[in-house]
């Protein structure tokens, strides 16, 4: 595509936006509906909502919210976190959502990524990938799985994939800037788009990222300002990074 | 003025129901061939697979709907896979056939990455839409382009988008409220 995708990520938590270090040491960043309005009115290309509560109830809540951001918001919107049956994925399109995301349920049962792109296409199958070491980890980071970042990539898309989330946990909430040597190597082992993310702390970080994978996800780095998107395109922008005119 | 959009059942039609609320417009969901043919403005949305979406057009009837209100002129818009949809045939699925309301085929994209995923500037206009597709139209209806690919096709009374006008932004809605409009 020509232009690079700048995709702010909304970690939701409890009915609000968190962000911790390195998937730790949550802190409240704010309103989820109304950040992911602020964002897309600022120039934002796309939005990831991640919900990283565990109970059921919140998760029904978390339903009512992607309904509420789907209405404001005039951007493509992928949910995620926590997504383990069809019928979640269903639950989620049909509250809203774009595209859904799975993790660990994409590595314990590979089928379920064939079964959502075959009902729902592969351009709305997106799987997350959180990797420490190049090792994939899955249940948030807690568990090794033993395979490798672009071994586990090259199967996820085999099994229809659309798209990748690939997550640093080592760069995570850091803001030292994204794993660029993983990125490269699962971006270099598959043929559909990835998305960067973990790790930025300047605008410099990201348009490396970019340089890569000519997507990158964003969280610290906008939630801490008021203008937060606005100002990191203009950035990107001056350092030459293409991005659409909003 | 009264707008359906097409319920297939599977994914995400709320934003496009939300872009059509934000430039005050109130669509119904259906499948019933008769709401089909009534709506002053039809939508074919873009979700699901090929071979998914015409076995739903033609379980519900709705595939002959849509010929009879094609045949008489009354307006229709595809987005996307709506649009694919609305041409002869497509390699999608091991290869479907579809509407033939316009000539042209399917095929899948040879880009480095596909699906292709994101914004492009589409010409004439020169705005930036959101594109997410891994097969793209081939087809002489063709009225405007996205590096080199098909990004909207025209034929009588329809007008077919490859991209996403209610994922578009301020362009996106701009775009729709003048297809409503021109009906």
């Amino acid at each position: 595509m020509p232009f690079c995708r700048l995709i702010p990520c909304l970690d939701v938590d409890a009915g609000r936006v968190v962000k911790g270090v390195r998937f730790r040491d949550l802190r409240d960043m704010g309103d989820p509906v109304e950040l992911a309005a602020r964002y897309s009115a600022q120039g934002a290309d796309e939005l990831v909502f991640l919900d990283v509560t565990a109970t059921l109830e919140a998760r029904r809540a978390l339903l009512d919210v992607v309904g509420d951001i789907a209405d404001r918001i005039g951007i493509p919107l992928t949910v995620g976190g926590a997504l383990r049956t069809l019928d979640d994925a269903q639950a989620f399109l049909l509250a809203g959502a774009d595209k859904v995301a799975i993790n660990t349920a994409a590595v314990e049962h590979p089928a379920l990524i064939t079964q959502l792109a075959e009902r729902y296409g592969a351009q709305a199958v997106v799987v997350a990938i959180d990797a420490a070491g190049g090792q994939v980890r899955t249940h948030a980071g807690t568990r090794a799985t033993g395979m490798s970042a672009p071994d586990w990539a090259r199967t996820a898309v085999a099994c229809g994939a659309g798209e990748l989330l690939l997550t640093s946990i080592d760069a995570d909430g850091t803001q030292n800037g994204y794993d660029l040597a993983l990125t490269e190597s699962v971006a270099a082992a598959v043929d559909v788009p990835v998305i960067a993310s973990g790790g930025a702390g300047t605008p410099a970080h990201v348009a490396a990222a970019l340089e890569v994978t000519q997507a990158a996800l964003v969280a610290s780095l906008v939630h801490t300002r008021e203008d937060g998107v606005r100002w990191l395109r203009d950035e990107l922008r001056a350092q030459g990074v293409t991005l659409r005119d909003v | 003025m009264s707008v359906a959009v097409v319920d297939y059942g599977a994914g995400n039609v709320r934003s496009l129901l939300a872009a059509l609320r934000r430039i005050g417009l109130e669509a119904t969901l259906t499948r019933e061939p008769r709401d089909v043919d009534a709506a002053d403005h039809l939508i074919l949305p873009g979700v699901g697979s090929a071979a998914s979406a015409m076995r739903t057009l033609r379980e519900t009837g709705v595939d002959a709907a849509l010929r009879t209100r094609f045949a008489r002129g009354a307006p229709v818009l595809g987005i996307c896979l709506g649009m694919q949809l609305a041409v002869d045939g497509t390699e999608e699925d091991g290869g479907v056939e579809c509407l033939g309301l316009v000539r042209g085929r399917a095929e899948r994209l040879r880009d480095r990455r596909v699906p292709r995923m994101g914004w492009a500037r589409v010409d004439p206009g020169g705005d930036a839409f959101y594109f997410a597709h891994s097969y793209g139209v081939v087809s002489p209806a063709t009225v405007a382009t996205s590096e080199g690919l098909a990004a909207m096709v025209r034929k009588d009374a329809f007008w077919g988008t490859q991209f996403h006008p209610e994922k578009s932004g301020a362009a996106g809605e701009r775009f729709l409220r003048e297809c409503l409009s021109a009906a």
